[in-house]
């Protein structure tokens, strides 16, 4: 049996109540011995989905209020027996809850464990699971809803649908050998070749989604530019002052590059600020600005940074010519000053351009929008569902890849045995993208929709 | 009075299609071997179709053959007409079906028996099965003769329990008219095993002067014929036609106003019938808005006026089958010889078996044909020569002969009884397969006749001929790869009547026969070293050339499969007690007792999930050690 394991399972400092959550053979004791009911009852004597309200006690003195609930193994998340104490919340208390629970013998819990376990207990399948431990590493609202979607079926529905029209070609074409005196329809070439391409599209459009989806679960590597003093850090102040409290600092790893992730609207940026870019003599700047030229190229997202107040300098130009075809937003900054820059000339060398006072704030919206339209977020509905880890994308493009395979053999010729054989290793990737088995939905495709037999 | 009436290495309860290869390949293994038939004109009868092959069927008739069986030789020693099913269709389909001479059959099946080398045919109804105190296998007659074997193989068929229905009336039975086996199911439960009722049917044989031809659609056989054994150079001429006719809608409603009188219909029949071979009855309630339903009249031998109306099995009153049987075209005044009948009887959950097809929990003890769950006459022979050959090794305490997924349509065939069980009497098809494309009946020798020389079933003058023919494949392969077509307007021309396009330079053959447009036979006149090649060396080129991509994925999919089946589950593993494992997996698994994650994995109720924790699982048993 695995050790008992607890953690905290609501956000730190959030919400008017905490929730300390206790998983393993261990857990009804442990939490008995910290815990007074009002009735009197012990909580080793509760039955599971049933409650207790009583006092959290810290070697004889009362700590909080608490509510506790039991779920008794297999019936509870994780499938072991499980105890959640509901308390007044607030960090302190919270936290020393869980640090009595530890005392007695309990671990803490490794991100994503209870999950694991949930898993390894055969609570929750591949996919479930998986989006689960994408809604604790979820940072953003759309992203908890993309994650959520997959598990109340979206993804699933959406994969259903073209794995039907996969197994009902194969259920054909199979019938259509095993029985050839049966009057099986003949497979008509056209129609097949229809089906596919339309199973084709929404595979494309599923792999499509993927990158929009990483974007919102991952976030986007963004690079800051622009020369010295056009506001570089004032937009970067401004973009980290939107959602304080899950911005984190990483150390900046040079001394010119700082990173930190923010989030613009549903987005999280993942920003760096760049040295100015501009020819120079001195060597050691010299690497820098070399540097910040390869970050620019491999980054998902550029803010390139104009100041509004002056002409259009060297420099300037010089950044614009580097953002050729790059996924960059032009950001005219200091707005609030006279605007001296001619923005007709960014506009014709960057697509996307938005006005903005840094300072004052205004033009933050637009510049959210333009993002959106770069990422392709824009377009995404994640309650449509969308393709959640690089498992899913991988079985969704071996299986677009096998339907590609069949159009292609169709087109030269290939008898039909060796198009069976591609769609049902089409089949195959999406049954293993939701974890089913091939043969037996076929043969009982077979069965129900053709009248053979002797 | 019980008496000893022999000892014997392999006892074989049955001479039908499993016990006949499961007999032969035991004797000719050097075991000594014994084999029992409730009644001796019965050896090797085909009670249903008078036809060995078919989608997929075909495919397992020349793996017998390939390893050492008989069923092939003796389907070309007896046929009548031979057709390759599904030409056009692509190479993994074609399968070979031949009508045959069912008494010619059973006739060439019984002699054969009875010339074989440590065989001994018996008429004997077996009672009793028992353990016996040296450990070895006591079977009673019911003259009460006992016989002793270190191995014992069921192949009882439909006798096994057999009960015949026709409407309202019902009998104990064995097919074709036959003594069923009554006493040796309540044995078989004493032992502790698991039987439980499948049920099958056939349609009736009528009368062929009583048929009026004359508006129904022939069907003739192949020219030229293509033999099903790698041993038949000669296989001779078609000899007869078949007939196709349809139901229509007087059929159905005659059907359909005595569906009550059916006992399937009104719960007399508890088995299970296949959902693929359904009867008339079943196919018209099943598939009701189908106006019409194809038939064939297939004669039923040489010397016998009984003709098969093969798709018309049924099990209502004769009175109701005489009706509907006139109100189809050709077959207004036919004289029905034997009603169709549906026919239940006992079998075993072939779960409980391994792959050997020997029990788990009855070492000694095989099962082979329709008391595994499986329909067929080649399903039957393929599982026969299975256990004959496996019985025979443990006899001889050999390494047993075990065949997987990726080697041949019969190791699909087992590890799907085996894995999933069945729940309705199992039929082979092509789609089962997920190798299909690399296990066809054109390289059945290459894929299993080393096993079959392996394990002493082929003889050195045989194997002698397929080495040559591997080696000519060879090289021919190479010579195709070296041939280069210098670009002229002869070559052209072909190409152009074949709507491919033309050559500027010089092209290599392999790449001329790599286009789905072209084959050997359209280039002979350009290919200058074009050898007088066998037809089926040059078979197997054209297809590994024209297929290579598709094969190699497949061969791809099997290298990755076969690591699963690499890691092997202790035999002693306690499901119950491992963690994580959902209720349901814990139960099938205790159950089947997969030899590998790869059979687990195939085992439906098992997730993906519980293959995790399995392996999981099987990773901190190998830290322990």
């Amino acid at each position: 049996m695995e050790h008992t394991i607890a953690a905290i399972s609501t956000p730190i400092g959030q919400g008017g109540m905490g929730v300390i959550r206790i998983s393993g053979e261990n857990a009804l004791d442990i939490a008995d011995s910290i815990f007074e009911s009002v009735s009197g009852k012990k909580i080793t004597e509760m039955k599971g989905y049933t409650a207790s309200f009583g006092k959290i006690t810290d070697n004889g003195e009362h700590i909080d209020e608490a509510v506790v609930l039991v779920f008794r193994a297999p019936h509870s998340y994780t499938g072991e027996d499980v105890v959640e104490i509901s308390c007044h919340g607030g960090i302190y208390i919270t936290k020393r809850i869980l640090r009595v629970v530890l005392s007695k013998g309990a671990e803490p819990a490794q991100p994503g464990e209870f999950t694991k376990r949930a898993f390894i207990n055969g609570k929750m399948g591949l996919t479930e699971a998986e989006s689960v431990m994408d809604i604790i590493s979820a940072v953003g609202n759309q992203s908890a809803r993309a994650a959520l979607s997959v598990m109340e079926g979206n993804l699933r529905k959406r994969i259903d649908s073209v794995r039907e029209i996969l197994i009902g070609l194969a259920a054909h074409l199979s019938a259509w050998a095993d029985y050839p005196e049966e009057e099986i329809p003949e497979v008509d070439e056209e129609s097949l070749k229809e089906s596919l391409q339309t199973v084709k599209t929404e595979l494309v459009s599923l792999i499509n989604s993927y990158d929009a989806g990483k974007v919102i679960r991952e976030g986007v590597d963004t690079v800051i530019a622009g020369r010295p003093n056009v506001g570089k850090s004032t937009l970067m102040n401004l973009l980290s002052g939107f959602e304080r409290s899950i911005v984190t600092n990483i150390p900046g790893t040079t001394r010119d590059i700082i990173e930190e992730t923010v989030m613009l609207g549903d987005i999280p940026l993942r920003l760096s600020d760049t040295a100015g870019i501009r020819s120079t003599d001195d060597p050691v700047e010299s690497i820098g600005v070399q540097r910040a030229k390869d970050r620019l190229l491999s980054a998902g997202l550029i803010f390139a940074v104009f100041d509004a107040s002056v002409p259009l300098s060297g420099e300037d130009m010089e950044l614009l010519d580097l953002l050729k075809d790059s996924p960059a937003v032009a950001v005219i900054n200091k707005t609030d000053l006279e605007v001296k820059i001619d923005s007709e000339v960014i506009k014709s060398k960057v697509k996307h351009t938005v006005f903005i006072s840094a300072k004052t704030g205004s033009g933050a919206k637009e510049l959210e929008h333009e993002v959106g339209e770069i990422v392709g977020t824009s377009n995404l509905d994640p309650a449509q569902g969308i393709l959640a880890t690089e498992r899913q994308f991988n079985d969704a493009q071996s299986a677009l890849k096998s339907v590609e395979e069949a159009l292609t053999a169709i087109s030269l010729g290939i008898t039909l045995d060796a198009i069976t054989v591609l769609i049902e290793d089409a089949i195959n990737s999406l049954l293993e993208l939701t974890g089913e088995r091939v043969t037996e939905a076929v043969v009982d495709k077979v069965f129900s929709h053709f009248c053979v037999g002797k | 009075m019980k008496f000893i009436a022999g000892e014997f290495d392999v006892a074989v309860i049955g001479a039908g299609h499993a016990g006949i290869e499961a007999a032969l390949a035991s004797a000719r293994l050097g075991c000594k071997t014994v084999v029992f038939t409730i009644n001796m004109d019965a050896v090797g009868n085909c009670p249903c179709n008078p036809s060995i092959g078919g989608t997929a069927k075909g495919h397992l008739v020349r793996e017998i053959d390939a390893l050492g069986g008989e069923m092939g030789k003796a389907a070309d020693a007896c046929f009548l007409q031979s057709r390759m099913l599904n030409r056009g269709k692509g190479p993994a389909v074609h399968s070979l079906r031949a009508q045959i001479d069912r008494r010619a059959y059973s006739t060439r099946m019984k002699h054969t028996l009875e010339l074989q080398e440590n065989l001994e045919l018996r008429q004997a109804e077996i009672t009793e099965l028992e353990k016996s105190d040296d450990g070895k296998w006591l079977l009673t007659t019911r003259l009460e003769a006992q016989y002793k074997a270190k191995a014992v193989i069921l192949a009882t068929g439909t006798y096994l329990g057999g009960k015949i229905y026709v409407g309202d009336v019902s009998y104990k039975s064995g097919p074709d008219g036959m003594f069923p086996a009554e006493f040796l199911p309540d044995s078989l439960e004493k032992l502790g095993m698991e039987i439980r009722r499948f049920k099958t049917g056939t349609p009736a044989r009528v009368l062929r002067s009583s048929i009026d031809f004359s508006d129904l659609e022939e069907q003739c056989g192949d020219d030229p014929v293509v033999p099903f054994s790698y041993d038949t150079t000669n296989p001779g001429e078609n000899k007869v036609k078949c007939y196709i006719s349809r139901t229509n809608e007087k059929t159905k409603k005659i059907i359909l106003d005595n569906i009550s009188r059916s006992p399937m219909y009104s719960g007399k029949i508890e088995g299970t019938g296949p959902r693929y071979c359904p009867s008339i009855e079943d196919k018209i309630v099943r598939f009701s808005d189908k106006e019409s339903h194809q038939l064939f009249i297939e004669p039923c031998g040489l010397d016998t006026e009984e003709m098969y109306i093969q798709g018309m099995s049924s099990s209502l009153p004769e009175d109701v089958q005489i009706d509907f049987y006139h109100t189809i075209k050709g077959l207004e005044n036919c004289v029905i010889m034997r009603p169709a009948y549906a026919i239940e009887y006992f079998c075993a959950d072939p779960i409980q078996m391994n792959r050997t097809l020997e029990f788990r929990d009855f070492p000694g003890l095989y099962g082979a044909g329709q008391f595994n769950g499986s329909s067929g006459y080649e399903e039957a022979a393929a599982q026969g020569i299975v256990a004959g050959i496996n019985a025979a090794l443990k006899v001889q305490g050999r390494e047993p002969m075990i065949l997987d997924r990726a080697s041949s349509y019969i190791g699909t065939l087992i590890d799907d009884l085996v894995t999933k069980g069945c729940h309705d009497p199992y039929r082979m098809m092509t789609s089962r397969s997920e190798y299909r494309l690399i296990l066809r009946q054109d390289n059945a020798d290459t894929r299993l006749t080393p096993i079959g020389r392996k394990i002493g079933l082929i003889s050195d003058e045989r194997w002698e001929r397929f080495q040559k023919k591997q080696e000519l494949i060879k090289e021919e392969l190479k010579r195709v790869k070296k041939t280069v077509l210098p670009p002229s307007e002869e070559l052209n021309a072909i190409l152009r009547s074949h709507n491919t396009s033309e050559v500027t330079t010089g092209i290599r053959l392999i790449d001329l026969l790599k286009r789905p447009e072209l084959n050997y036979e359209i280039l002979s006149s350009v290919d200058p070293d074009s050898r007088e090649l066998e037809p089926n060396v040059r078979e197997q080129v054209e297809i590994e050339i024209k297929y290579e991509g598709y094969i190699k994925r497949q061969l791809m999919i099997i290298e990755q499969i076969r690591k699963l089946e690499d890691k092997i589950l202790p035999e002693n593993i306690d499901y119950t007690s491992i963690d994580g494992l959902r209720l349901e997996a814990r139960e099938k698994l205790s159950k089947i007792r997969p030899e590998s994650i790869g059979q687990a994995s195939r085992i439906s109720g098992v997730s993906p999930a519980d293959i995790s924790v399995l392996v999981i699982y099987l990773s901190t048993l190998k830290n322990k050690v």
